[in-house]
């Protein structure tokens, strides 16, 4: 009780150090170790008809493979962030990392220790130093609850902090942090805008003093005025309180502005990982450069564009080989048969393509 | 019908007033808003949510419901009058000379019957023709909207189909008639960004091609960056600016468009921090006095909080702020930077 008294003070007079310590460190870190590594992590869901008439209809099993050995890692205060089109598995790996679903297999490993294989009673021990801000803010907040009791529930369930006086105390901090009004908290979800909302979502998140937090889509409901603001806020909140971010979107400037590594996923795998500027300016991936060039060019440059036809096949058959290789110009015999391995030819990163790993295709700026 | 003058605009609305009746008094949602689009012109509406856009494409369909209604104002589709037709006469012209699609492919098409039934029923209710023909011309625009293998799927139903090829048979149910307006709300808000592209490439391709006069409806900047000619920004139930697309995206004259533009994250370049507006848009119950948009406003002087602009001309466009009146629209430099930064790049 008394060290969260201590942090959120000392945090908020050291505010600056802390984000100058926090840039420093980020410049010369290569032996430093993960806050989160990720290894071949699965997580397959079974949508097979009831058993009856897999039966009559003499049908098997049906296995959805949204996450299908992905292995990536988080370095403590950088922003990683995952991108892809609906289906790739993005969300699930959300949920999977903060303890919200089980794993099929592979590891999750917070700071050593790998979470998943976590006893509910570990896992409580480690549950609110993660944390999660929703896409939807109308339906994260129980429209019943009083915005005060939204943002007090995850310091009451984990004993932050006790006695009423102490909690609206701290209820306040944490509105004025986001920017709304202490006011604010006498009342019901129904009355703030998306924004707002949003804003309110993301000050419960900080309740219970969080490391790290999982932005799944948080800006994707929000108008793009209302969106500036929002990442705006989450960047300040990130240098203030040394905050770690996995952050989930399929909208690419978002990505490009708030991350600083990005993974890309198509299919239930992770077919890119790199630096932003490297990702975003020297491509290696056929689809991270087809996604690339799918963003609506607003600068009206005449950018050369090459539209790639062809969707998403559905996850439930999933095509073999590289899962890619139907919509890829480059694709080959082996990349039909062949799953491709990560090549690691980039700091912190990786590619996994054949055409790639056999200099078909080199990166160009 | 065949002999109206090509110049004329398709669709004409001139000072639409909507409002809601509460039992505090009557809303106004729509305050005034004119617009023209020409054969074979894509306008862009945008704003944010709330802003009235969506009602506007609502009202222009007929299809406004209570306690929403039009209090001033007309709407003219070729020249004729249509915000007075009665819901019968209203429900022919639907269709028929206006075709709408949604952002929500999978509502608009019925579960229960195939694409085939659905194209064939609203093909046969607006033109004359028999089973066969329409299910010619339905397989016709199956592969107009680019369905591979029309005559095999035309049989199928919508949960057989993926977001992107749903969302090409609303727009191939939309022009089954040839209608010379479409209202395109939110066509592609649904669809991946890869789809996206493609959707928009289509629509722009036909409306072309048949010459109908579009109104894509959305929030976002780069889909109307890529397909509209013109664009209308609206704010809080009002017109804010119009002008052509290159115009309103590079060179902003309103300050709620500079805004809203510098707000959009870009690749091109890297910035620590968004540009942001502050505050949000008034609620429909505290519209302040003056300009609407002068509480959040970084220029706003005394006229613009005790007096409301009108669109004023400028350049090819018109803008509703004062300090383009007196000649002193303010620059908008973030995107003056990002427009130097690119030269340098090439």
């Amino acid at each position: 009780m008394n060290m969260t008294e201590t942090m959120s003070a000392s945090m908020r007079e050291a505010a600056p150090l802390a984000a100058s310590q926090n840039a420093g460190a980020s410049v010369d870190s290569s032996a430093e170790q993960p806050v989160f590594r990720i290894t071949n992590l699965k997580r397959h869901f079974d949508v097979s008809p009831p058993l009856l008439n897999r039966l009559l209809e003499r049908k098997g099993r049906q296995i959805v493979k949204a996450v299908d050995g992905v292995d990536f890692e988080i370095y403590r205060g950088e922003t990683f962030s995952l991108v892809g089109e609906s289906g790739c598995g993005k969300s699930t790996i959300a949920k999977l990392v903060v303890g919200l679903n089980g794993t099929t297999d592979g590891s999750i490993e917070f700071e050593g220790q790998d979470i998943a294989r976590h006893s509910r009673r570990d896992m409580d021990a480690v549950r609110h130093r993660l944390q999660m801000i929703f896409q939807d803010p109308y339906a994260s907040l129980n429209p019943r609850w009083r915005v005060g009791e939204i943002i007090a529930e995850p310091i009451r369930t984990f004993g932050l902090l006790e006695g009423k006086a102490e909690i609206k105390q701290r209820v306040k901090e944490l509105l004025e942090g986001v920017g709304l009004n202490a006011q604010d908290s006498e009342k019901y979800p129904h009355e703030f805008s998306g924004g707002q909302r949003q804003r309110i979502s993301i000050a419960r998140a900080l309740a219970s003093n969080p490391e790290f937090i999982v932005c799944d889509e948080p800006t994707s409901a929000l108008d793009v005025s209302v969106q500036a603001q929002i990442l705006n806020l989450m960047k300040e909140l990130q240098q203030q309180h040394d905050l770690t971010y996995l952050f989930i979107s399929h909208d690419l400037s978002v990505v490009y502005h708030i991350s600083d590594r990005v993974g890309v996923m198509y299919l239930g795998r992770l077919v890119e990982v790199g630096e932003k500027h490297e990702l975003f300016r020297r491509p290696q991936h056929p689809y991270t450069r087809m996604l690339l060039d799918s963003i609506p060019d607003l600068e009206m440059t005449g950018r050369a564009r090459t539209p790639v036809g062809g969707e998403v096949p559905s996850p439930l058959d999933p095509p073999s080989g590289c899962a890619f290789h139907p919509r890829c110009p480059h694709a080959t015999a082996r990349c039909q048969q062949e799953v491709p391995l990560p090549i690691h030819n980039v700091e912190r990163g990786f590619v996994a393509c054949h055409a790639v790993e056999e200099g078909r295709l080199i990166a160009t700026d | 019908m065949s002999t109206h003058n090509n110049t004329s605009p398709v669709l004409d609305v001139n000072d639409l007033h909507i409002e809601f009746d509460t039992r505090h008094g009557a809303l106004k949602a729509i305050d005034g808003i004119s617009l023209q689009i020409a054969p074979g012109e894509i306008l862009g509406v945008v704003g944010e949510s709330g802003a009235g856009k969506s009602l506007t494409g609502t009202a222009i369909t007929g299809l406004l419901e209570s306690p929403g209604r039009i209090s001033g104002g007309e709407i003219r589709l070729e020249g004729q009058r249509i915000d007075n037709l009665s819901q019968d006469e209203m429900r022919r012209l639907r269709g028929r000379r206006i075709g709408a699609i949604f952002q929500d492919p999978l509502t608009s098409l019925n579960p229960l019957y195939t694409v085939g039934r659905q194209l064939i029923e609203t093909i046969r209710t607006h033109l004359p023709m028999n089973r066969a023909q329409a299910r010619q011309r339905a397989i016709e625009l199956l592969a107009e909207v680019g369905l591979p293998a029309p005559e095999t799927r035309i049989d199928q139903y919508p949960h057989q189909f993926s977001g992107g090829m749903r969302q090409r048979v609303v727009i191939a149910l939309a022009l089954c008639a040839d209608p010379k307006l479409v209202i395109a709300d939110e066509p592609t808000t649904a669809l991946d960004v890869s789809v996206q592209a493609q959707i928009i490439t289509v629509l722009k391709r036909l409306c072309r091609e048949h010459g109908t006069a579009v109104m894509l409806v959305t929030h976002d900047m780069g889909v109307i960056a890529e397909a509209a000619d013109r664009v209308a920004v609206m704010y809080a139930g009002r017109l804010v600016e119009v002008g052509p697309v290159a115009d309103v995206i590079k060179h902003a004259k309103h300050p709620y468009t500079q805004g809203l533009m510098n707000s959009i994250p870009t690749i091109l370049h890297d910035v620590e921090r968004l540009e942001q507006i502050e505050g949000s848009m008034p609620r429909l119950t505290a519209i302040p006095e003056g300009c609407t948009f002068n509480p959040r406003c970084p220029h706003a002087f005394e006229r613009c909080r005790a007096e409301r602009p009108d669109l004023i001309a400028v350049d090819e466009g018109a803008a509703a702020c004062w300090l383009v009146e007196e000649g002193a629209a303010p620059a908008s430099p973030a995107r003056a930077t990002a427009d130097t930064l690119v030269e340098h790049h090439d």
